[in-house]
């Protein structure tokens, strides 16, 4: 569904992202980990076109989409939640859900927007409670949930995830990726995970791919990078002098 | 028609090139991080790894040969720390030309992944008894098998090479339906149960699965035929895994690779030039999971073609011709591979200089012999009978010691045979 080939990417002179290729498949679960700075938020932005991609390509069912302006990926069924969860706090959750709905509305009506406010409200209950409130007074993993359920109102068919676990409790954490698994597992939804936490990402996903310093190191099946103790070293950025002792 | 896993065997091709890409990137960016000696080589012609962009760019690489990796004996062609490796095997193990050969967790994972895709290719399943009849050493190939046919739930003998008889009565008693072997070594078996009077067709055996030398068609015949089973042939390297690599599907019409480990190109040995598919020329092979040992460009020495037409069987991985012959001065004697360098070293070490000789190589009763023989010259104490004796006698201790079984040497008169070519191969695979 997604495929990306040698994309590139620059902060002005630093060269952030080289040559990344990397591909997911539709219904699955894919995840991207890497220690901090390692590129892997810059990575989505890429996709989702707010960052600019100096050299490769990426495609989104077939269609070339690199460095298509951001609102278009919307229309094209992308949906990006971003790191930090970035709801607007002093609207209330009905309000950001409906904000949200603003593509869905243009391209399917607003029928369907209510529609799908109320599968929101069934699937996430505590949203529907706090309906109301400011998002801004919701807890932690509440903002989280209201940010997918924002994603999830354009009615996406590739979700990326930035970082849904920082800063929230563990149980919390178990919760949100219970959501993101009963997404794919009920609505056929392909998801795109950035996380620090990999333990708890790789438990979710199929395929992962490690990603140092702008560059994919490893990759395959979510099971064999788990067990594997490269893996934690990207992971935690620790720099080897000596391959072995 | 059985596969193992379907979404990879019979995958569409452009969503392989894809995964190649991506394996083969991730590995380049490991080794050059992780390999003095990629590091090195790469840096000598300007290359990084940002300038990997394409599956065709590999091209510009250098090869790896098995002197390369002799020359990093033991570990440094390792990319990951000791710790992190499982398993050590080497290649016909010998002091002269040594090669290490280490495997994570995941490696070993991976091979018994491709060994069960052979196995149930050819409708191996948890009802099967396999008789591993290679020879459980330090080199790889039955491990493979061992773990791939457990994996698939089938029950494992194993047994080891050798000890005819033995094998029969197994093969009788523990009611054997698949056997993996050599191929030679299946014809002996066949003539032990002549000898021991018992009919194959009061065997429950099915199928066997024959690989590590070269074997023509016509012994698949009388492999099929004397042992009443279905034979199919099965490829790989020590040095990448071990057997498994490329496989006969029940279709029989050239070795299946698994091109989401490893990249395939076909080059022409002298030039080094790719050659398209179709085109007869030296193996290379790239790997792209390996972890503990990943090799960039290695030299197999085997010759073959690429076929990239889909099979029959609805795997759509390009296939390999059978091997029958090599492009470098290595040859297969039973099983295990020998070169005149290793002959020669021998040599030296007991003469102290390097006499001409010749490896003359034949199969007798269907197994392999060798018969070196040695020119005698000025300098070879021709008039000395006694030196010449002795002469010949540390040299078959040595021989023989090195590669486990007795050989013939023999003193010949200068100009006896051809002094450029250093083995004389007498055996057909036809």
């Amino acid at each position: 569904m997604l495929r990306l080939v040698n994309v590139n990417s620059c902060y002005g002179l630093v060269h952030v992202l080289k040559n990344v290729s990397l591909h997911v498949g539709k219904g699955e679960i894919v995840t991207i980990i890497g220690a901090n700075g390692a590129g892997k938020t810059t990575t989505l932005r890429a996709i989702s076109g707010l960052q600019p991609v100096s050299d490769g390509q990426i495609l989104f069912e077939g269609q070339v989409i690199t460095n298509m302006p951001a609102q278009k990926h919307v229309a094209m069924g992308i949906a990006h939640v971003p790191e930090g969860r970035q709801i607007f706090a002093p609207m209330s959750v009905l309000d950001n859900l409906e904000l949200a709905g603003l593509s869905a509305y243009r391209r399917f009506g607003r029928k369907q927007v209510k529609t799908d406010i109320g599968i929101i409200f069934e699937r996430f209950p505590v949203l529907k409670d706090r309906q109301g409130q400011y998002a801004g007074t919701l807890s932690g993993g509440e903002q989280q949930m209201l940010a997918i359920a924002m994603a999830l109102m354009s009615r996406p068919r590739l979700l990326l995830l930035d970082e849904p676990s920082m800063g929230l409790a563990p149980l919390i954490v178990k919760d949100i990726f219970q959501i993101i698994e009963n997404l794919r597992a009920e609505n056929g939804l392909t998801v795109l995970l950035i996380e620090q936490n990999a333990n708890a990402a790789l438990k979710i996903a199929d395929r992962g791919y490690v990603l140092e310093t702008g560059r994919i190191v490893m990759e395959g099946d979510a099971e064999k990078l788990l067990s594997n103790p490269e893996v934690k070293r990207a992971y935690l950025g620790r720099d080897q002098k000596e391959i072995w002792e | 028609m059985p596969y193992w896993n379907e979404a990879i065997e019979c995958i569409d091709m452009e969503e392989l090139r894809q995964i190649q890409l991506e394996g083969l990137q991730a590995t380049i960016n490991r080794v050059y991080k992780n390999v003095r000696h990629y590091a090195k080589i790469f840096r000598e012609i300007d290359f990084v790894p940002e300038d990997l962009r394409s599956l065709d760019d590999l091209r510009g690489l250098p090869f790896l040969t098995r002197n390369d990796l002799s020359r990093n004996y033991p570990y440094d062609l390792f990319a990951v720390p000791l710790r992190e490796v499982v398993r050590l095997h080497t290649t016909s193990f010998n002091f002269d030309e040594p090669i290490v050969i280490g495997f994570t967790r995941n490696d070993m994972a991976n091979w018994t992944e491709l060994i069960a895709r052979n196995l149930f290719a050819l409708g191996v399943d948890r009802n099967d008894v396999i008789q591993v009849s290679l020879n459980f050493g330090s080199m790889s190939g039955p491990f493979g098998f061992n773990a791939g046919a457990e994996h698939i739930g089938a029950s494992v003998i194993p047994m080891s090479a050798g000890r005819f008889m033995e094998q029969v009565k197994v093969m009788r008693d523990f009611k054997t339906t698949v056997l993996i072997s050599n191929p030679t070594f299946a014809l002996q078996v066949a003539r032990s149960m002549d000898e021991m009077d018992i009919d194959p067709h009061s065997l429950v055996m099915k199928l066997g699965v024959f690989g590590a030398e070269p074997w023509g068609e016509g012994m698949r015949s009388e492999i099929e035929s004397r042992l009443h089973i279905q034979a199919f042939d099965t490829w790989g390297l020590t040095e990448v895994f071990g057997p498994g690599m490329a496989w006969e599907c029940p279709e029989k019409k050239g070795l299946h690779l698994a091109e989401d480990h490893f990249i395939a190109e076909v080059i022409d040995p002298k030039t080094g030039e790719v050659l398209p598919p179709g085109s007869e020329g030296e193996l290379v092979i790239t790997t792209i999971s390996k972890e503990a040992f990943p090799l960039i460009r290695f030299r197999t020495g085997d010759i073959t073609r690429i076929d990239e037409s889909s099979c029959p069987c609805g795997r759509t991985h390009s296939r390999i011709a059978r091997i029958f012959s090599r492009c470098d001065d290595v040859v297969i004697l039973r099983g295990v591979s020998v070169t005149p360098g290793r002959i020669g070293r021998i040599l030296e070490r007991i003469s102290g200089n390097t006499p001409v000789f010749q490896m003359v190589v034949d199969r007798k009763d269907d197994v392999d012999q060798l018969m070196i023989r040695i020119e005698i010259s000025d300098r070879f104490f021709f008039d000395e009978m006694k030196k010449q004796r002795r002469f010949v006698e540390e040299v078959h201790k040595a021989v023989s010691e090195s590669l486990g079984w007795e050989v013939d040497v023999r003193l010949v008169e200068a100009g006896t045979f051809d002094r450029y070519k250093q083995v004389l191969d007498m055996r057909r695979f036809d």
